[in-house]
């Protein structure tokens, strides 16, 4: 976010508690091996694309802030990271004020201020800031703890030794079923006796689900000795039902807060019923020798006076801060949640909450603020209309925003005038969840209708309890495409702006309100969705279809064809070979079309009347007729719009 | 049909008298060449119209067969009037014809010729007595927007169908256009059957189509991409060289392209031939950078579409080509800019060698019409303009500027005073001055693109877009091969007739534009005997209208058809399509098929909620399946948990044991 404040010139300063950025990354992960992966190479030099695969780099114009130069590491070390981050501060000439610790934060009404008032914050000094716009961006580093009888003998994630050979010929609990329990259960799997890990939920692969929050699979070795009869092992179990006793030689117990509230605690161990007593095969009657809390982070709220209103999210994004799909505070006008504690948008869906999907996000807030409060509309690019199928594909074949933050972030065609001399505009990766509000929050036009190009895996395809493996998972054949599975692009039409209402009442599990027209490119195994006739013909014609008109190209001679015999011409002619730019074509390429049977060579046929009989496919001779001949509106095809 | 006609006699016995005959002579006498003897045949005598009883009363034979209802409508028919006379709009007429599905022909009459007009309509409406009716509509009386020199019309019985008003020159004629149209009508019918159920086979075949590539160019690159581009004089630009690459030629020319896109690789196929053609030309270095490659370069250097060819000057900045994307035009454009536009001339000599196509070396193979800027002191505002639209037309146009101090004889020799334009056509052998009044830079690029236009130009796929500019008729001719002297020295004639323009005279050469026998086919549906001269309203209304081939090509007998085709006089050949350019086929309806695999998706509610009557399968009356759904997913995660692993619920299973317990002391 400093970055971009920095790009266009703004006043704005970052508050750093610690001494340098990035202090998370200082401390976790734990056992010091990011998850993020860091691919130094993929066959392409196209500097966008590679990006899709790069899960650490920040968004800069700097090419040495690229984290491939900083590590060779597929998984990189933690510290690298923070090296990383102090560089992209001091490279960039961030203005971060270190040693800041904002312990209050609150608000002055103003009618002058931007939003109604000024934000107040207090540091550890007592000193005083007053700002117009509050940017959060403080993650989520408050660890979850649960309070049980006897978790007073819980280590946490954020202490625990990290150095194996502590836990040698131990048995040890873990509470927690995340990447950081498996971290941990991973660092001492040799040398441990056994290993048990305790949780609410069953374990959620993100191989299975899509989700890099979920278990990956660098972190899995326990789920292998547990399957493996290992003695190692998963067990689902809610936390606030369990109660730990130690006993005299130190060993942990389980047993369950039913027991304790039933019999005596005072009476020491022996008078405490454990399970095994009446059930004698009980699963984890084994002592431990410790237990380790894994549990995660949550959102520091304390900071904020009441008249904040920052709340906690309801269900299971309740260690978030609630905000609007803009990332604007539901409490607060003004107030923008950045990062990590931004999450809640696209918790358990798409990347927002991690690096390579927050970097995006934090660039579209960016771009709100730019608009809302500098009056600097939504960056955008014109074209002509015989580009729309072009600049769909380059997008969709590279942009890393719309690949990482899927169904969140999308890239939007406004069609700005009406046939035949149309354009339109193209705005990258914009919020799709504040879509009903574009004009607004982006100065731009939506008078004539609107593409929305996004990213989805398939509706059914991924979840903890999927066998993502199956035979035929993968759909090949273009007429299928909306069964595809794996991400792939999705474009809906819109022949108006959706209302705030459709995007509310939009059906469950879609990102946005029925459009009057879909298309999926089919999923590609490379992710190359550049295939001439499986991918770029079917979206022309979707394009085609939506837009009524024409949007083939046409070599010159086609043109000067059309301009003799038909009043008006199609897209491409009108824009190019009208203005004197036609594609002449090679003669080589000439020959190709005529015997696709897709462009008539004049010069061998028999004048008197139509071609012979010869044509090899009847279809194709056909397609020809309909170029040479005027075309026929499709009138089925306009009957099947409307219903 | 014995029975028909009796039935018919009980209802009409009061007003005509039946007769039934099997008398073979009496058949005979009847007239009819091939009588069918083993049907019957009905006649209507008009016996009561007759006015010599001496002669035979005039028959009209029931041509259907013989039912009461033919019966009733020959009767009916015979009754109305042999011709109606109207004094209305003929849209409103109707007539007992027209009810009964007959066409209702109209004879259009005037006050001086009425007399004559009522005779033909008589004649014609015996002639065509059971088959269509006969108007006489009198112009005089009503106001018709048509033709003046139509003289019949025909009204359809079909609804919507707008009345044709033609002009015909015998009566024969009248009663074939209603015989076959009759005749047209009745195959038209059995076609109809036959092409709906052809129209629906095309559906499905082009349902099936929909995957089958249609775009001329993506489908010829494609059929092409397993030949490898002899690109060995063209550099591949990086992010890496391409700053450098840019300082290394006087030129460099720089085609921007994305390698999945057909478009621009039909382009780099003609830029492969260009660098072929500028193969060792000094300070010209061609190379191209792939934006799918190299996004960043192709962003910073603002290319927002492929291909995009841009050319850069050694520390200039660059200029984007703006032409056809054909080798010739592309190497010409090349070439031109690597001069100055406009070059300046120091001496009077240079000025004349230029005029007489004496250029810098690097241009020796131009031999394009140049100009020459005339200026002196005076009109310096008049230099900068002309330099600055030399900027714009850089590359297209041979610009030279000459300033003028030496006692002004360039003027004096080409007669024109400064600030002047001096032409300098094929190669200097004619020199036209032309002073120049306009001022501003756009106005003065538009005037030089105006004379640069050839007065009688062959017209070619590459230079058409020219002449499209001017937004006016075409009279083209079309020929086999060049035109003969005779027939250019007439058109140049009459292209140079009138100052002002006001068709674009050109002739097409077939043997070198071959795709103008598609044009003639569509204007003709064959090809007709060349040389043939068409004029064609490309801008307005698209009227296509053959010059009678009879006639010859001669300046004077091109005129006064022009004449006539003003004045309205002559019926077009055919008029150009106006339809828009619709989707070549449909596309897939992913929409429809989610909806029709996914029933209870709710996708319909969001938008319209009254809209889908019954759409909702019954099953699901109270509210989406979705949620129904959950909790049983969710029961089922519960009943996956082994037991004895799970923690959950270990407390009331702790409870239950007891009972347990006792089934098994039971047991």
């Amino acid at each position: 976010a400093a970055y971009f404040l920095q790009q266009a010139g703004r006043d704005y300063v970052v508050f750093e508690r610690s001494h340098a950025p990035g202090s998370f990354f200082a401390l976790y992960p734990r056992h010091r091996k990011l998850i993020s992966i860091n691919k130094q190479y993929t066959g392409k030099s196209n500097s966008e694309f590679n990006l899709r695969h790069d899960w650490n780099s920040l968004l800069s114009h700097d090419r040495r802030l690229l984290f491939r130069h900083y590590s060779r590491d597929f998984f990189p070390h933690a510290d690298t990271m923070v090296r990383y981050l102090e560089d992209f501060a001091s490279l960039l000439e961030l203005r971060v004020q270190y040693n800041t610790a904002i312990i209050h934060v609150t608000l002055e009404r103003n009618e002058q201020a931007w939003n109604g008032h000024y934000f107040l914050l207090t540091d550890q000094d007592r000193k005083n800031y007053k700002c117009s716009s509050l940017l959060v961006a403080t993650g989520t580093w408050v660890p979850n703890v649960v309070n049980f009888p006897g978790s007073e003998y819980v280590e946490g994630y954020e202490t625990v030794s990290i150095n194996p050979e502590d836990f040698a010929g131990q048995t040890v609990l873990i509470l927690g079923r995340g990447n950081s329990a498996f971290e941990t259960a991973e660092n001492i799997l040799g040398v441990t006796n056994f290993i048990h890990m305790v949780s609410r939920s069953r374990v959620r692969l993100s191989w299975a689900t899509h989700y890099v929050g979920d278990l990956r699979a660098i972190n899995n070795g326990l789920l292998d000795t547990y399957q493996l009869k290992s003695l190692d092992g998963l067990l689902e179990g809610d936390l606030e039902d369990l109660a730990i006793v130690k006993d005299k030689k130190g060993k942990l117990h389980i047993t369950l807060r039913f027991y304790l509230e039933n019999g005596n605690i005072s009476a020491g161990i022996d008078s405490i019923t454990l399970p095994q007593d009446e059930l004698d095969n009980f699963a984890t009657r084994a002592p431990y020798d410790r237990v380790i809390r894994c549990l995660g982070w949550k959102f520091d709220f304390s900071i904020y006076n009441r008249s904040l209103r920052m709340m906690p999210g309801k269900g299971n994004i309740k260690k978030y801060p609630q905000i609007k799909p803009s990332y604007e505070s539901r409490g607060t006008r003004g107030l923008f949640v950045l990062g990590t504690a931004s999450h809640s948008v696209d918790f358990r869906k798409s990347a927002g909450g991690f690096i390579h999907g927050f970097r995006y996000t934090t660039r579209a807030v960016h771009r709100l603020l730019e608009n809302r409060h500098h009056g600097v509309p939504w960056p955008s690019t014109v074209y002509p209309i015989t580009q729309l199928t072009n600049s769909i594909i380059k997008r969709v074949n590279e942009a890393s925003g719309l690949y990482q933050m899927f169904s969140v972030l999308a890239d939007i065609i406004l069609l700005r005038e009406l046939l035949p001399k149309s354009a339109f505009e193209y705005l990258e990766e914009y919020p799709t969840g504040v879509l009903a509000e574009l004009e607004m929050q982006t100065g731009r036009k939506a008078p004539n209708g609107l593409f929305v190009i996004i990213m989805e895996y398939g509706r059914n395809f991924s979840g903890a309890d999927k066998d993502v493996f199956y035979y035929n998972r993968a759909v090949g054949e273009a007429q299928h495409a909306w069964q595809s599975n794996f991400l792939h692009p999705v474009i809906y039409y819109y022949k108006r702006l959706p209302t705030e209402r459709e995007m509310k009442l939009r059906p469950p599990e879609w990102p946005l309100p029925r459009p009057d027209a879909i298309h999926h490119i089919v999923e590609d195994f490379l992710t190359d969705w550049t295939a001439p006739n499986a991918h770029i013909l079917p979206l022309r014609r979707f394009l085609e279809n939506c837009l009524s008109t024409d949007l083939r190209s046409f070599f010159a001679e086609s043109c000067f064809l059309f301009a003799f015999t038909h009043q008006k011409l199609p897209p491409f002619c009108q824009q190019g070979y009208v203005r004197m730019q036609g594609l002449v074509g090679s003669e080589g390429l000439r020959r190709h079309a005529v015997q696709a049977g897709l462009l008539q060579d004049y010069t061998l046929t028999d004048f008197s009347g139509d071609r012979p009989p010869d044509s090899h496919d009847r279809s194709r001779d056909q397609l020809l007729r309909d170029q040479v001949i005027p075309v026929r509106p499709l009138q089925h095809l306009v009957k099947a719009k409307d219903e | 049909e014995h029975r028909a006609v009796m039935e018919a006699a009980f209802v009409y016995g009061t007003i005509h008298q039946f007769v039934l005959t099997t008398e073979a002579a009496l058949l005979k006498a009847t007239g009819s060449d091939d009588p069918d003897v083993s049907s019957a045949w009905l006649l209507f005598c008009h016996c009561q119209r007759a006015t010599d009883p001496a002669q035979p009363c005039r028959r009209t034979a029931l041509a259907q067969p013989l039912t009461l209802l033919n019966i009733h409508r020959h009767l009916k028919l015979m009754g109305a009037p042999l011709v109606t006379e109207v004094a209305e709009d003929p849209e409103k007429v109707s007539t007992v014809h027209l009810q009964l599905g007959l066409p209702l022909v109209f004879i259009l009459s005037q006050r001086e010729t009425y007399e004559a007009d009522r005779r033909t309509a008589e004649f014609v409406a015996w002639q065509l007595l059971g088959k269509a009716g006969v108007a006489l509509l009198s112009r005089d009386l009503v106001d018709l927007n048509v033709l003046h020199r139509s003289n019949v019309a025909l009204k359809t019985p079909d609804e919507g169908m707008p009345i044709q008003y033609l002009v015909l020159e015998d009566t024969d004629e009248v009663i074939t256009l209603v015989e076959d149209k009759n005749k047209v009508k009745q195959i038209q019918e059995d076609e109809e059957k036959e092409e709906e159920e052809e129209e629906e086979d095309e559906d499905e075949k082009e349902s099936n189509n929909q995957d089958i590539q249609d775009d001329q160019v993506v489908e010829a690159v494609s059929r092409d991409k397993k030949r490898e581009l002899p690109l060995e004089q063209v550099l591949v630009l990086t992010e890496e060289n391409f700053h450098s690459s840019l300082s290394e030629a006087a030129q460099t020319v720089v085609l921007f392209y994305a390698s999945w896109e057909a478009v621009s690789l039909a382009v780099l196929r003609s830029y492969s031939e260009v660098a072929d053609h500028l193969k060792g030309t000094p300070g010209v270095l061609l190379s191209r950078v792939n934006c799918w490659d190299w996004p960043g370069i192709c962003t910073q250097e603002n290319v927002t579409q492929f291909p995009t060819i841009k050319i850069y000057g050694k520390g200039e900045k660059s200029v984007t080509y703006d032409g056809m994307w054909g080798t010739e035009e592309l190497t010409s454009f090349i070439i031109l800019s690597r001069v100055s536009c406009p070059l300046k001339l120091a001496t009077m000599d240079e000025a004349e060698g230029y005029l007489r196509g004496e250029f810098p070396p690097e241009l020796s193979s131009h031999h394009h019409t140049s100009l020459l800027g005339v200026f002196s002191t005076a009109t310096s505002e008049a230099r900068e303009a002309f330099e600055e639209a030399g900027n714009i037309l850089s590359g297209h146009v041979m610009m030279g500027t000459y300033f003028e101090d030496d006692g002004l004889a360039l003027s004096r020799k080409y007669s024109v005073s400064p600030p002047a334009l001096l032409l300098a056509r094929s190669g200097g052998r004619s020199v036209e001055g032309i002073s120049l009044s306009k001022q501003s830079v756009q106005d003065m690029v538009q005037m030089i693109r105006y004379e640069l236009l050839d007065i009688f130009p062959e017209i070619t796929v590459q230079n058409l877009p020219q002449y499209l500019q001017l937004t006016k008729p075409f009279l083209i001719l079309f020929s086999d091969g060049d035109i003969s002297q005779m027939e250019s020295k007439e058109m140049l004639k009459l292209a140079k007739g009138r100052p002002q323009q006001a068709f674009v005279a050109c002739w097409l050469n077939l043997k070198k534009t071959p795709v103008g026998y598609g044009i003639l086919r569509t204007y003709f549906a064959a090809v007709p005997s060349l040389p043939v001269l068409v004029w064609v309203n490309l801008h307005a209304g698209g009227q296509v209208f053959q010059f009678p081939p009879e006639q010859s090509i001669t300046e004077v007998n091109i005129l006064s058809w022009l004449e006539k085709l003003q004045a309205g006089l002559e019926t077009p050949s055919c008029t150009l399509s106006e339809e828009d350019w619709k989707p070549p086929l449909p596309a897939y309806d992913f929409l429809q098929m989610m909806e029709a695999a996914v029933p209870e998706l709710p996708l319909h509610t969001s938008h319209h909620p009254g809209d889908m009557p019954a759409q909702h399968p019954p099953e699901s009356p109270g509210g989406d399946t979705a949620t129904r759904e959950e909790p049983s997913q969710e029961s089922m995660a519960g009943k996956a948990g082994s037991p004895g692993r799970d923690l959950r619920g270990t407390a009331p299973r702790l409870a239950a044991r007891e009972k347990q317990g006792r089934r098994h002391s039971e047991l």
